[in-house]
């Protein structure tokens, strides 16, 4: 038989606000333990929740970023459950009326092509803290500093049919909130997690199968590598005539599968209701409109116009506009060198290899944009050949010179154009050369071109690398065939 | 709506509430009794009338982002019943 | 100096009769010898309250005296008190000393009052007795027999019996009103959202509000003018300017619409008691104001109504007390759910799992529809009731409670206890601000007069009230309990 595998993912985001949701305070990562847990996200008795305006702004922005509808009235509900993570014994989310509504998000995928996947909706809630599993005394130990952090929870529709799409349309949230400057970003933080809903059906069957979830899948990769088990496992089970559970799973990244959470999973009942604390949220024309009109320019729009009006590839288009470091990263070389094939060739390929091979991202890159472009401008005027720009970015990574002009000067790296100092290096060549210059002449004349490669290589070690190869090339051919 | 003994069981769960079965036993009368007098709310016809969550019609008020409180562990851990290197300590949690 | 209300006391502090801190030092001298008996308060905080009486000494000397500068009072035991034990009468918090105040506490602090100590309430304010206290019950100074009422009990007990000058209370479902008839003093439940409830330990977060108790209807204007106002850490509490509530107290009656709700005279009402409340609006009249009947349609839908709210909000709120943070713990708990389930079990008094356990039961899956969501529409109507009855009047008169005090130990049944409120607990329901006064005895035990007001119409309240108190003496009555021990 044959499967189709329907995905739905449920994407949460930590908004980088400086203040908590709910609090005034500090939602720096990486403080220690309880530090940043003021009254309120502890839930003493008697405290009391203030919306941050910032969140909201951030939702907002989302919301528009995707062309979703923004209802003009939100509120906040109270999901109930003891956790030692979640200090008042209930969550304050978005259940029945949620700030954004129906959108949709372009994913691209490796072959170039596009599809829209839908969004149900999107709401504000706040993060728990975390629980520490280190043994104290054979105690778990609860550090609350993460706790109130806003969150924005961004609901799929199960619109994705493989773990690929699904690993695409993460990128595209991913790269959304890092264009809207409303999240880090940092999967590694946790500042973006991601819940997997995963379900199998006969190829041609309208009704959707039953589904797992898979929890905190926080990478791209895990997200490929959980979906991918999880179907295989799903149709297995299925076609050894078995039932798929519905069921909430974890996945193990070291044994590459996933596997049941709860064994004795409890009937949840999160008792939702309207939070009494907090009032509705409503958002005017002019509030919205406002955020509208300040929208950075967003990943679609912006591969669109490297595509069509900077003549990229769909390729590179889309690879240099998948984050916003790296989209600004190339548009200031860009800027700089004049010249928007010759900057992405050299983002793309030298830049873009030595960060890979040192697991740098854009934004850690030794190298800054201007230094790079500046780089790259010297190799469009001739200022040096192509093998003297890559000992300048090599000198530029290894922190040797401020710029790519100091480098080329230190080291001499100017390229020589000046044929009269051509000639003198090509005739001292010619001249400690009897013996090749002799096959040379020996030669069918269609030969020659090849054998002419030593000459070349033998003039430009006597330049240091600096002489211009098209000219040595074009005067070598002159000087050696007037022999023949 | 009549309540059974597992709903009260249940709703203790629910809440962590621990009761004893004689606990339980009366707790089911009492708020058989509690939910016999609510049930007068359906007798009321209130098709149409939207819910009312809070007294007065007003809007949330929204909070500039700032940072506004400070480090204050140690006075907020001492009413703490049991911490250890600033965290809070539970039974353990099995994952 | 142990009867004189505040305004009295500020003009013998000024005329230097006493000292704050003579006045203090008298005050808590009476606690300590006579609350024993009462059981009033539950902390009393001598050393803070002679420090904060020689500050408010020095202020008046160095004439930076305010209208209640110096003046003791107590807090309901629900108000979070830095550095002060705050148990909402709960085993739950006896160990829980607050490292923050409460906003009310802080602006009372800052108008330069000295407070005394916090008092006895029903567990997290759920009841009508005081019955339900961890710290057990409190006796009603009229008659020690009889309970002070609830959940600001000890509040109210303490006023009447002349421990305190005032006190401030919060009121749920009539949790100010309820007691301050049963003693005998004045009380204030403000309009929903005109005093801040950060820092007060939540029962019902929307129907929850801070009022004060005193000994007239001048004495709660003064107090409501330091504790009203907005507050950046409550989002319910209105930016809305708060007026002096003294300006118009003295303004005449004549004119002034009563309405006389049918439903709060009917089966059920002590015969004493509307008689007393009847005598009361007669004096309303004498003043110039003219009485008609209107109707609340919906009055015996609001207990139904009240008990799915509250409980529902209650279960909610109450689910911080875990033992993790804060609070009673359980001895050695195996395992996590034995931790929740032990120590909420060992913490909580009966009444309070009884709501919480409706509150959750109400708000599980299958039942939110019939009981939530109905009892939210029947909110509805019901605070329509009441807007639509001040289209015609400009304030409503009734009894605040049915009967006067009743026994303690009377009312067994969860259920009876609760319709106890019926006159009061709309009130919240619907935001409206509500006062009771005092309007007569039955017997030896006191009749309060309940006049409620639309939305923000405090200063018209208290104006009200300042004039039946201005042709009746009522209000200067003192319980036998005080005489004796004069």
């Amino acid at each position: 038989m044959q499967w189709e595998t329907v995905i739905g993912l449920e994407v949460h985001v930590q908004l980088a606000t400086r203040s908590k949701i709910f609090s005034g305070a500090s939602t720096a990562f990486g403080a220690e333990p309880n530090t940043q847990a003021c009254g309120v996200d502890l839930g003493l008795p008697g405290v009391l929740p203030v919306l941050n305006e910032a969140a909201v702004a951030m939702a907002v922005k989302f919301g528009l970023a995707i062309h979703a509808e923004i209802p003009e009235v939100s509120v906040f509900d109270r999901k109930n459950y003891f956790y030692p993570d979640l200090p008042k014994g209930y969550q304050t989310s978005q259940m029945y009326q949620p700030i954004v509504g129906a959108g949709e998000v372009e994913i691209t995928l490796e072959d170039g092509t596009t599809k829209s996947i839908r969004v149900h909706h999107a709401h504000l809630e706040e993060d728990a803290g975390k629980s520490l599993h280190e043994d104290f005394h054979g105690m778990t130990g609860v550090d609350l500093n993460r706790a109130g952090t806003p969150l924005l929870e961004i609901v799929s529709e199960p619109d994705m049919r493989s773990a690929k799409e699904a690993a695409a349309y993460l990128k595209a949230i991913h790269s959304i909130v890092t264009y809207l400057g409303i999240s880090d970003g940092n999967m590694a933080e946790g500042s973006m997690r991601c819940d997997v809903n995963v379900s199998v059906r006969p190829q041609g069957q309208a009704a959707l199968g039953t589904r797992a979830e898979i929890k905190n899948v926080n990478s791209f990769r895990f997200v490929e590598r959980a979906i991918a088990y999880e179907v295989e496992r799903q149709i297995e089970l299925l076609e050894d005539g078995g039932k798929v559970v519905q069921e909430t799973r974890l996945f193990d990244p070291d044994r590459d599968e996933t596997r049941s959470m709860r064994t004795k999973e409890e009937a949840n009942d999160y008792r939702y209701f309207p939070c009494p604390d907090l009032l509705p949220v409503v958002l005017d024309k002019a509030y919205i409109d406002h955020l509208r009109d300040n929208l950075p320019e967003l990943p679609a729009e912006k591969r669109a116009r490297f595509e069509n009006e900077l003549g990229l590839s769909a390729y590179d288009a889309s690879v240099l506009s998948a984050t916003r470091e790296m989209a600004d990263y190339f548009e200031e070389v860009k800027e700089v060198c004049g010249d928007a094939k010759q900057a992405a060739n050299w983002v793309q390929g030298e830049l873009a290899g030595a960060l890979n091979r040192e697991n740098l991202s854009v934004a850690n890159s030794p190298i800054a944009a201007r230094q790079l472009g500046e780089l790259v401008a010297r190799v469009i005027d001739d200022t040096i050949n192509g093998k003297a720009a890559k000992q300048v970015f090599q000198a530029l990574w290894n922190g040797q010179g401020a710029s790519a002009d100091d480098i080329i000067e230190a080291q001499g790296l100017k390229q020589v154009t000046d044929t009269g100092a051509i000639e003198a290096m090509i005739d001292q060549v010619i001249a400690e050369s009897p013996a090749q210059v002799a096959q040379y002449r020996d030669a069918e004349p269609d030969k020659r071109g090849k054998m002419i490669g030593y000459f070349v290589g033998q003039v430009m070690k006597a330049s240091r690398g600096t002489a211009n190869p098209q000219q040595v090339n074009q005067l070598l051919k002159q000087k050696l065939d007037a022999l023949c | 709506m009549a309540l059974e003994h597992a709903d009260v069981q249940r709703a203790a769960h629910l809440a962590r509430l621990g009761l004893t079965d004689d606990e339980a036993a009366r707790y089911v009368d009492d708020l058989g009794r509690i939910l016999e007098m609510v049930d007068m709310l359906q007798a009321l016809d209130t098709e149409g009338v939207a819910p009312l969550a809070h007294p007065l019609d007003v809007t949330q008020r929204l909070r500039a982002d700032e940072v506004t409180e400070s480090d204050q562990r140690s006075r907020f851990q001492r009413c703490a019943p049991a911490v250890e290197s600033g965290l809070y300590l539970v039974p353990r949690v099995v994952e | 100096m142990h009867d004189k209300t505040l305004a009295e006391l500020t003009r013998s502090l000024d005329a230097g009769e006493f000292s704050s801190r003579e006045l203090t030092q008298h005050l808590l001298g009476r606690i300590d010898r006579y609350d024993s008996e009462l059981n009033s308060f539950i902390s009393v905080t001598h050393e803070q309250a002679l420090a904060a009486a020689d500050a408010a000494d020095a202020a008046r000397a160095a004439g930076k005296a305010g209208a209640l500068t110096g003046l003791p009072l107590a807090l309901k035991d629900i108000f979070c008190t830095r550095d002060v034990k705050t148990t909402a009468g709960s085993r739950m918090l006896d160990n829980f000393i607050s490292p923050y105040d409460a906003t009310v506490v802080e602006k009372l602090a800052a108008a330069g009052t000295v407070s005394l100590g916090k008092t006895n309430m029903d567990e997290f304010a759920m009841g009508s007795s005081n019955e339900n206290s961890h710290y057990g019950p409190v006796k009603n100074p009229w008659d020690l027999a009889a309970v002070p009422g609830g959940s600001s009990g000890g509040s109210a007990a303490a006023v009447a019996a002349g421990l305190v000058p005032a006190a401030i209370g919060t009121d749920t479902g009539g949790s100010i009103r309820q007691p301050a008839a049963f003693c005998g003093i004045t009380g204030l439940k403000p309009t929903y959202g005109r005093v801040s409830r950060y820092g007060m330990i939540a029962y019902a977060s929307s129907l929850d509000q801070a009022g004060p108790m005193a000994r007239s209807a001048e004495d709660c204007a003064l107090l409501l003018n330091a504790m009203a106002g907005h507050d950046l850490r409550d989002s319910t509490c209105v930016q809305r300017g708060v007026p002096d509530y003294t300006e118009e107290l003295d303004t005449p009656l004549a004119g002034l619409k009563i309405g006389l709700p049918r439903e709060y005279f009917g089966d059920g009402l002590d015969a004493q008691v509307e008689s007393a409340v009847r005598d009361a609006i007669k004096v309303f009249e004498s003043l110039g104001a003219s009485v008609r009947e209107v109707s609340l349609p919906h009055t015996h839908y609001a207990i139904p109504a009240y008990y799915v709210i509250a409980p529902a909000e209650a279960s909610s709120n109450l689910s911080r007390f875990d033992g993790v943070r804060f609070g009673h713990r359980c001895a050695s708990p195996v395992d996590l759910i034995d931790l929740y389930k032990r120590s909420r079990a060992e913490g909580f008094g009966d009444e309070v799992k009884r709501r919480i356990l409706i509150g959750t039961h109400t708000l599980s899956e299958g039942f939110f529809d019939a009981y939530y969501k109905k009892a939210q529409q029947v909110r509805r109507l019901i605070r329509q009731d009441f807007l639509d009855a001040f289209e015609e009047v400009d304030v409503l008169m009734g009894p605040a409670s049915p009967t006067p005090a009743f026994d303690l130990g009377a009312n067994k049944d969860p259920v009876s206890m609760y319709l106890q409120d019926i006159y009061t607990i709309a009130i919240n329901l619907a935001g409206i601000p509500g006062m009771s006064v005092p309007a007569g005895l039955a017997g030896k035990r006191p009749v309060g007069l309940q006049i409620l007001g639309s939305h923000f119409t405090e200063a018209r309240l208290l104006n009200v009230a300042h004039q039946f108190q201005q042709a009746t003496d009522w209000h200067r009555q003192r319980p036998a309990f005080a005489e004796e021990n004069a």
